[in-house]
């Protein structure tokens, strides 16, 4: 137990040095790539809360990430600061994700999935047909960077650290969550509704506040997103990027704290270093998810806690709240 | 009157295409639990291996299109059931979703990379004239797909109702266990669902893709738009396909002629909405029991 432990504690600080060392050594699009990386993943651990944790499907995430994202264009081209698009975006998505929550209340499974589906092809409609607001296809160009108590972000090196300390925070609010009392109800929620309602557990207030956090997340992924790519436009969060965003937790592994870091590095970096194999990437991804499905539905991160035990050492479990000693 | 019946033809024809498309995955549904994200990408693929086969075989178009359906029948229906759904099923609803969506990705990335990332013309196999019957102007297309729909539909309908293997798929459907015992090979009818979907899949696709012509992408909204008429007309019946289906055909047509075209696409889902808070079971299916 303390082996795996330390192995993990280990694991985690050599990745944490490589994140902060990593942008020296690369060029600006490397650099841009692992930005990019940083924002798919809040938007990601935003799906796994509501996904992994909640066992409430969405395809919608895109539509939350692109609310994020006009939220901070719009705001920011105005002269305001980045801080305020946060602030409202987060709130924007609170309100808009437990509003969706709703229906999750009536429909499960592949119900849930096109009722969210549909919402995400509404949000697009939207952006792409109220130009008056949002420009239309024309999309948003010249998106600020934010200047952060003095230190300004314009460099692509600087926006990286500024997107990784967002992912930090995330990441700690995220932990600290899924260990509070909301996030065992959430587990609760996931693994046995009638039972978690019959223990006491509100279990409509925390279906919507499931969806409502989850789309939180989203937003502040797209208030990043905008100033990263600083030109935005409907399609970047049409039902494509949606897909995206739910195959990283799926493939990562759904449930696990750790799996949208690994599903959003498989989506986001891999197919830069198979550039080579161009649209085969594609096909060859489709594959390999079909794959997963097929023999480990529990996503990488599932493959390596079974492999782990296979070799008899104790496995580092997935990231669900399970008090030391606990623990089987 | 004339722009009316005009826009009704038009919106009915659609309609009988989504009709086809849902029913499809409601059959698949009833037999086997099966989602099929991949729907409308199974409706773009069929156009493609016919217009490979007169393209790399050098096969006349009637040829072709027999072989495309017999290829369709085998890839979309055999190799589907066999190498996507089996392995996946045992897992749960989930994984299949999540499996069938990847497979929307392949087959679409695999037209755009091995045959044409473009729009490709596809040829019609009748009159592409129009009729005017009483100041209104029909196309000949769209009365023929309403027709090819009607009897698609009814031979389905005979074929389910009216003879043993179609009630034995039925009995499978609604109790695979008791069937089982029935001495129902349950097994080989969930496989003929599988076969019918793959060919209504087909006949849907040599419907639409003279008119739309053949692209990679078409699948997208075709598959979304015949999920949601599965639902809103209940998605355990097959003629709540039908009713779903020829519903949001005719509706589209109109609100894009007389409400708004940019929000067309805006009309199924609110169809969705509503009927899902409203009335889950659909416009004439049956209460399903629900899990909390």
């Amino acid at each position: 137990m303390t082996f795996a432990r330390n192995a993990r504690l280990i694991a985690a600080v050599a990745v944490a040095a490589l994140l902060l060392a990593a942008p020296f050594g690369l060029k600006p699009y490397g650099i841009y790539l692992l930005s990019l990386w940083v924002v798919m993943t809040i938007a990601a651990i935003g799906l796994n809360l509501t996904l992994g944790y909640a066992g409430q499907i969405s395809l919608a995430q895109a539509s939350f990430v692109g609310i994020g994202a006009y939220t901070a264009a719009l705001l920011t081209t105005q002269g305001w600061p980045l801080a305020a698009a946060f602030v409202l975006a987060a709130v924007l998505c609170f309100v808009i994700g437990w509003l969706l929550g709703y229906p999750a209340l009536r429909v499960q499974h592949h119900y849930l999935a096109f009722v969210t589906l549909a919402f995400a092809t509404l949000v697009f409609l939207i952006l792409r047909n109220e130009e008056w607001l949002t420009r239309g296809v024309y999309g948003i160009s010249g998106i600020p960077r934010p200047t952060v108590l003095g230190w300004s972000t314009q460099g692509p090196v600087d926006f990286y650290f500024f997107c990784l300390g967002m992912l930090a925070l995330v990441s700690a609010a995220t932990w600290w969550l899924i260990r509070s009392p909301w996030g065992r109800a959430f587990t609760a929620l996931r693994e046995n509704a009638m039972r978690a309602s019959s223990l006491g557990v509100d279990t409509r207030r925390y279906t919507l506040m499931a969806f409502a956090i989850g789309s939180v997340l989203g937003g502040i992924s797209g208030v990043l997103y905008a100033p990263l790519v600083q030109f935005i436009e409907p399609t970047a969060f049409a039902l494509g990027l949606s897909l995206n965003l739910l195959l990283m937790v799926i493939v990562g592994g759904s449930g696990y704290f750790f799996g949208p870091f690994l599903g959003a590095a498989v989506s986001v970096l891999l197919p830069e270093w198979l550039r080579f194999s161009e649209g085969l990437y594609l096909i060859l991804y489709a594959v390999f998810v079909m794959i997963l499905m097929a023999f480990f539905p529990s996503g990488l991160l599932g493959l390596a806690e079974r492999l782990h035990k296979r070799a008899g050492t104790p496995a580092p479990g997935p990231a669900v709240p399970t008090r030391d000693g606990e623990a089987s | 009157m004339a722009d009316i019946l005009q826009l009704l033809v038009a919106g009915l024809a659609t309609g009988g295409i989504y009709a086809l498309v849902a029913i499809g995955f409601v059959l698949l549904w009833q037999t086997s639990q099966t989602i099929n994200f991949a729907q409308g990408e199974f409706v773009m693929v069929p156009a493609f291996f016919v217009l490979a086969a007169m393209k790399l075989g050098g096969l006349s178009f009637p040829v072709a299109m027999l072989l495309g359906l017999l290829v369709t029948l085998v890839v979309l229906g055999l190799l589907f059931k066999r190498l996507v759904v089996d392995p996946i099923i045992r897992h749960g609803v989930l994984p299949l979703v999540i499996s069938t969506i990847a497979l929307a990705i392949f087959l679409k990335e695999s037209v755009k990379e091995f045959y044409a990332a473009d729009a490709q013309p596809f040829p019609a196999a009748w009159a592409t004239t129009n009729l005017a019957v009483g100041g209104a102007v029909v196309s000949v297309q769209n009365l023929v797909i309403i027709a090819v729909a009607v009897v698609a539909v009814a031979a389905l309908q005979y074929f389910l109702a009216g003879t043993q293997t179609g009630r034995r798929m039925q009995a499978t459907a609604q109790n695979p266990v008791l069937a089982r015992i029935l001495g129902i090979p349950v097994e080989r009818m969930i496989l003929y669902t599988f076969l019918i979907n793959a060919g209504l899949v087909a006949l849907a696709s040599f419907l639409v893709s003279p008119i739309y012509l053949a692209k990679f992408s078409n699948g997208e909204t075709l598959g979304l738009v015949a999920f949601i008429a599965a639902i809103v007309g209940g998605f355990n019946q097959v003629r709540g396909a039908i009713v779903g289906g020829l519903l949001l055909g005719v509706v589209d047509n109109f609100v894009a002629a007389y409400l708004t075209a940019q929000y067309r696409g805006a009309i199924p889902l609110f169809l969705l909405i509503a009927v899902i808070l409203f009335r889950p079971q659909g416009l004439v299916g049956r209460a399903e029991e629900r899990t909390v």
